[in-house]
């Protein structure tokens, strides 16, 4: 294979062709077909929607400054449920998989697109049509559940937009359906010829297990909110007692799709953490079968201890056990990968630059995340945590200290490959640590409060706790300083960064193979695999310099 | 994607069995066993399931592939009911005094 650099071909004005510049105006991005092009339109969604929650998340830190509140309880209970709903569903689902999986998975397999692109297009306006609902439903008073629509408060307590939001959730998931459905058929199907399972970057691994979860529990979600709509229109009873149905079957149904959700958002940022690990210690990943098989082990096991929700929910107590025993299991799997992380960094040449730094800081924060995972799938101890703050800082430190961070991490890694331009590198360290120091600021303190027994969603608390939120309130507003530094410096890259190399990292992967930014095609020759994943060997220097070979 | 051609014979040979199982299923329905009634029903219904699974929808035929998807469905649903019954069956074990 030639190098990327001495394939770069030219368009009638002399610029590098590229899948930016293939085809100007609206018309040319609405209705591409285009892999790249659609991530982009992800990118954009998911960045506006996480602005969004994330400004509900300051109100609710500005709400807690004060014991007695700062507003109304209702008000309250729809700005932590808008928090929720948008973080989950329109951030955290979408976000690796729909903006880095769509873009990178073809190019990480040699193909030239994904196996369905117009379906492709179509998870996009089921993404932005199921959003438009939800959008709509806030703006007519908002959601008083929290996210989790729990019986009876959806059902026969239901005084807000429940029906509205659900309609949005339900559309949304068939978005991510046919992502997952996507993704499945092209790594099947449309493997570069000589890339074989085994020689799969663990990205695609990552993602390939994660739309095994997403075909397997979104239709889940789907059935339970139409169960939801069904009862309430046509009274059927389903969930409320008073006709015949049961409020805990909906605990039951909602967290089978619910849980396995989580490992929806955190599987495809473990695929960036090894990505990211290996090319920036310039090591295959210690164990590589191990982390790839781990993946699918986490999607299995995920789906085998829904019930860790319940504990305290009237479900048996001898079942209880089981499934704490089964959420222990789980952390095999995701232990593999951070050791195995943990030893590829051995002896490697580590590099410290931003994506590296949200690397690590993933391995630190998935830790603790993981860790205190345990303490509340512990029946007895969870008797205690259940709805309290603990409970919150622990899949805070999952879905921020982990999703987040991998999500930041790739795109950093591959910024230069999507956008053709380098961010700027000491702006993005800065604005990692100022995240990270954030980040525990607003979240270790509430491993406190909840121990002290401070229940979550409630609007009010006792004056001993103000210190403790006050604290909070003042991470949250570091982290928000953080990430709209980042914001601020990737926008400015877009014109003024420096122009990037096929492979400014030095990195391994057919990504990195190909120009910067890709052309639409992805590769002008179909590329032939005859090294394993992650060989540095077959790196070009002529790729990373960005200087054809004399 | 190569259609596997059945000749006529298979599925006139499962088709009779498919009866034979439906008389056995009545048959047997007459025999009083007391609990094992439905055991029994079962697993002629089972016998007969897997016969057209097999053989009427080609997963005979089919891909390693395909067989594992069906394979993983049935595992799914045995998890499924066990689980359920799991919690149905031991909720009077210990109770709760808050
Ligand atoms: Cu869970």
């Amino acid at each position: 294979m030639k190098s990327a650099i001495s394939q770069q071909r030219f368009n009638r004005d002399g610029e590098p062709q590229t899948y930016l510049n293939n085809g100007h105006g609206l018309r040319s991005w609405f209705l591409t077909k285009d892999h790249k092009r659609i991530a982009m339109l992800y990118l954009v969604s998911v960045a506006f929607f996480f602005a969004v929650g994330g400004i509900y998340a300051l109100l609710i830190r500005i709400n807690l400054l004060a014991p007695n509140g700062l507003f109304e309880s209702d008000t309250y209970n729809r700005i932590f449920t808008t928090h929720g709903i948008i973080m989950v569903f329109f951030f955290l689902v979408p976000a690796v998989p729909a903006v880095l999986g769509n873009f990178l998975l073809p190019i990480m397999i040699g193909a030239k697109d994904l196996a369905f692109p117009k379906i492709n297009l179509l998870s996009w306006y089921l993404y932005i049509f199921g959003a438009a609902f939800t959008v709509i439903a806030v703006i007519a008073g908002g959601v008083d559940t929290g996210w989790t629509f729990y019986t009876p408060y959806s059902s026969t307590y239901s005084n807000s937009n429940v029906l509205l939001a659900g309609v949005g959730i339900f559309i949304v998931g068939f978005s991510s359906i046919l992502t997952g459905l996507n993704f499945i058929v092209t790594v099947h199907t449309m493997r570069a010829p000589g890339l074989t399972w085994f020689r799969l970057p663990l990205f695609v691994w990552a993602n390939y297990a994660t739309s095994l979860v997403i075909m397997l529990s979104t239709p889940v979600l789907a059935i339970t909110v139409s169960l939801l709509a069904i009862e309430r229109v046509a009274h059927v009873g389903i969930f409320d007692p008073a006709i015949g149905g049961d409020p805990v079957l909906f605990q039951h149904m909602f967290w089978f799709y619910s849980h396995p959700a989580v490992y929806i958002m955190v599987l495809p940022a473990m695929g960036v953490i090894s990505e990211l690990i290996a090319n920036m210690s310039k090591k295959n990943v210690f164990g590589y079968k191990l982390v790839a098989m781990s993946s699918l082990a986490i999607g299995v096991f995920g789906f085998l201890v829904w019930g860790h929700h319940l504990f305290v929910s009237t479900q048996s107590v001898y079942l209880g056990i089981i499934f704490s025993f089964l959420s222990f299991a789980v952390a095999i799997p995701s232990a593999i990968k951070v050791f195995n992380w943990t030893a590829t960094l051995f002896k490697g040449s580590i590099s410290y630059d931003a994506p590296m730094l949200y690397g690590l800081g993933f391995i630190g924060l998935f830790l603790i995340g993981g860790m205190t995972g345990l303490f509340v799938a512990a029946v007895g101890l969870d008797v205690h945590l259940t709805d309290t703050y603990f409970v919150i800082a622990h899949f805070h430190y999952v879905m921020v200290g982990g999703s987040l961070m991998g999500f930041l991490g790739g795109m950093h890694l591959w910024w230069p490959k999507m956008t053709g331009r380098m961010y700027p590198e000491a702006w993005a360290r800065a604005a990692m640590v100022i995240q990270f120091v954030g980040f525990n600021l607003t979240f270790f303190p509430q491993f406190i409060l909840g121990y002290l027994g401070m229940p979550r969603r409630y609007a009010t608390y006792p004056p001993e706790f103000q210190v403790l939120h006050i604290f909070s309130t003042a991470g949250a507003t570091i982290l928000a300083i953080g990430m709209a530094i980042t914001i601020c410096y990737l926008i400015w890259s877009l014109k003024k960064g420096q122009r990037a190399t096929p492979n400014p990292w030095g990195a391994a992967g057919l990504e990195w193979m190909t120009t910067s930014p890709p052309p639409t095609e992805n590769f002008y020759e179909t590329p032939v695999v005859t090294w394993e994943a992650y060989d540095f060997t077959v790196v070009r220097p002529e790729d990373v310099t960005g200087m054809a070979a004399e | 994607m190569s259609e596997h051609i059945v000749s006529k014979k298979v599925y006139y040979a499962i088709f009779a069995a498919l009866l034979i199982g439906t008389a056995l299923t009545i048959g047997a329905a007459f025999i009083n066993l007391h609990n094992f009634n439905i055991v029994v029903a079962l697993l002629i219904a089972a016998v007969k399931a897997t016969l057209v699974i097999y053989f009427f929808m080609h997963v005979k035929y089919a891909s390693r592939l395909t067989k594992l998807c069906v394979a993983l469905g049935f595992i799914w649903l045995f998890i499924i009911v066990s689980i359920t019954m799991t919690d149905y069956l031991t909720r009077g074990w210990f109770t709760y005094v808050p």
